[in-house]
């Protein structure tokens, strides 16, 4: 754990992986500490937001590392299943890259478990890991201007569902219908860190 | 209710923000400048959060249908009600029917406008925020829209002492890092001694600056990981960015430096062309400026009676208004007059 002060309101906490700064997230959501704004996890960090005022953030660092020795039991992870058409731009252009058939990109894709390491660049965007190695490809040079909403892609590690129509720089595969991001629904992202997804490929 | 009759350059609902949603991917949003959302909020009764307007270089027209209490804080307009100059700062109470001009920001970049009670406008995920990035809430406003408000009179109003004052040159305080080590020694030195332009492509999500090129010394971008406001980012081309309250909940640029808490708010009213420089503060000195700063609000905040506020309204007019010539208040049978050379 490397813990690094972020201005004067908040600590950014480099863990191990997504499932240490999700336990982490968690240990501190149990704890209700007053003054505490944001927990907002990232692939390998927890950013941890405060009111400075009420906040010994000094103090909350040094308390950290013990706080992460004690065990926790985390909820069991919810199993989701998002059927996709996979007619996407760049499944050609992924094949190609990847020396493998489009079909084989796609079983490839649909045949892994992914798992929800946490969300952001858009409400309710789900960064999946757990992508076969062999289709990691470099997002785009140049991002296009409007990716549809419901688009299935992957970069790098990752693969991702873009729940708005957004700008957005992922190699897309494929697209699903189901929303994942309604504001009128609590909670309103229908992936949350931790989740276990699968597709299952719709013709 | 007021009817917006034109909408300005870029006029939103803005309140608090959607507040505990970052961690599914949800900007904060909200006013552009918590401060003076709080201080047009308290001088007409409001918690400091309500919904008001934001808007941004050139304000609003619109009718109030409802007598209530407004108050105008944030970037300098020369606003007038039915042709009469309005004093910012202040309680002010208007009648149904009456129209309020709000005119072109001076200084600063936005101007809210709060009414006693708020503005009641639909909430998405506990906010009225308009999010353009997130496409949340609703959209900026257009001429004909209708904005629910409560009908309130004006008892006892208030006024704010020492209002701030915005400038187009400003130094603002950081602490270094968290990514400092992502820097080249020279490149930090280059930005803590630069002067920045604010581009003119910046909006509500961040402040693009133009000027010298400070360079990284790891090219690779950081693993996506939570932003804050007030966040330094320097993507590879060496110009920074500072995030404003519409960021994106993650990103993946290193952070040269971050804002303090008590400088944040002024970000938000620094309008394109405007230098900035950094100058780095401790963690003690930046908690100190901003217990102060609150202090300091704390006890600006005046309440006054409507004599007051009235004799407040021409001394400020007068001070602030180059453009007024001649203004007229009368209350009962006290008339006063005020008249400035050519």
């Amino acid at each position: 754990m490397n813990i690094r002060f972020w201005g004067d309101s908040a600590l950014l906490v480099e863990v191990q992986d997504f499932r240490a700064a999700r336990q982490l997230r968690e240990m501190l959501l149990a704890l209700a500490f007053t003054g505490i704004r944001e927990l907002v996890p990232g692939y390998r960090s927890l950013l941890i937001e405060a009111d400075p005022l009420t906040v010994d953030l000094a103090e909350l660092a040094r308390r950290l590392p013990q706080l992460t020795q004690q065990s926790m039991l985390l909820p069991a992870p919810r199993q989701q299943e998002i059927e996709v058409i996979y007619d996407g731009e760049d499944l050609e252009a992924v094949a190609r890259a990847t020396g493998l058939a489009v079909q084989e990109v796609i079983r490839r894709h649909a045949a892994a478990h992914y798992t929800v390491a946490f969300l952001g660049f858009a409400p309710g965007f789900p960064y999946l890991v757990g992508l076969d190695t062999t289709l990691r490809v470099p997002r785009l040079k140049t991002p296009r201007t409007r990716v549809p909403a419901g688009s299935v892609a992957i970069a790098g590690e990752f693969t991702g569902i873009y729940p708005q129509a957004t700008p957005g720089g992922w190699r897309l595969l494929g697209h699903t219908d189901t929303c994942l991001f309604n504001p009128a629904q609590a909670p309103p992202a229908l992936l949350a860190p931790g989740d276990r997804v699968r597709f299952r490929v719709r013709a | 209710m007021i009817t917006l009759l034109e909408p300005g350059l870029f006029t939103s609902v803005q309140d608090g923000g959607r507040t505990g949603y970052s961690h599914l991917g949800v900007p904060r949003a909200g006013a552009a400048d918590l401060l003076s959302l709080s201080h047009a909020n308290l001088l007409v009764g409001n918690t400091p959060h309500a919904a008001a307007l934001e808007m941004t270089l050139a304000g609003p027209d619109l009718r109030f249908e409802a007598d209530t209490v407004m108050a105008l804080a944030g970037g300098s307009v020369e606003a007038r009600l039915d042709g009469a100059p309005v004093a910012m700062y202040q309680s002010v109470a208007v009648r149904a029917g009456q129209i309020l001009r709000c005119g072109t920001v001076q200084t600063g970049m936005r101007c809210y406008l709060a009414v006693a009670g708020g503005i009641r406008s639909a909430q998405v995920l506990g906010s009225a925020s308009t999010d353009t990035l997130a496409g949340l809430g609703p959209a900026a406003l257009q001429a004909g829209a209708q904005l629910p408000i409560q009908a309130a009179a004006l008892q006892q109003g208030f006024y704010l002492r020492s209002p701030p004052v915005f400038t187009d040159s400003v130094a603002m305080r950081v602490i270094l890092g968290p990514h400092q080590d992502h820097f080249t020694p020279q490149a930090l030195q280059i930005f803590l001694a630069a002067a920045f332009r604010v581009r003119a492509d910046s909006d509500r999500s961040g402040l693009r600056l133009g000027g010298p090129s400070v360079a990284r010394q790891i090219d690779d971008e950081l693993d996506s990981q939570g932003m804050l406001t007030g966040a330094v980012q320097v993507p590879a081309d060496g110009q920074p960015i500072v995030l404003l309250p519409n960021h994106g909940a993650t990103g993946g640029y290193p952070v040269i430096a971050a804002v303090i808490s008590a400088d944040v708010p002024y970000l938000g009213q620094l309008r394109p062309g405007t230098r900035v420089r950094f100058h780095t503060v401790t963690r003690a000195q930046a908690l100190d400026a901003l217990a102060a700063e609150q202090q300091k609000w704390r006890v600006a905040l005046t309440s006054a009676d409507p004599g007051l506020l009235e004799a407040r309204a021409l001394m400020m007019l007068a001070k602030a208004h180059p453009a007024l010539r001649a203004a007229q208040l009368q209350r009962g049978p006290v008339r006063v007059r005020m008249r400035r050379g050519p």
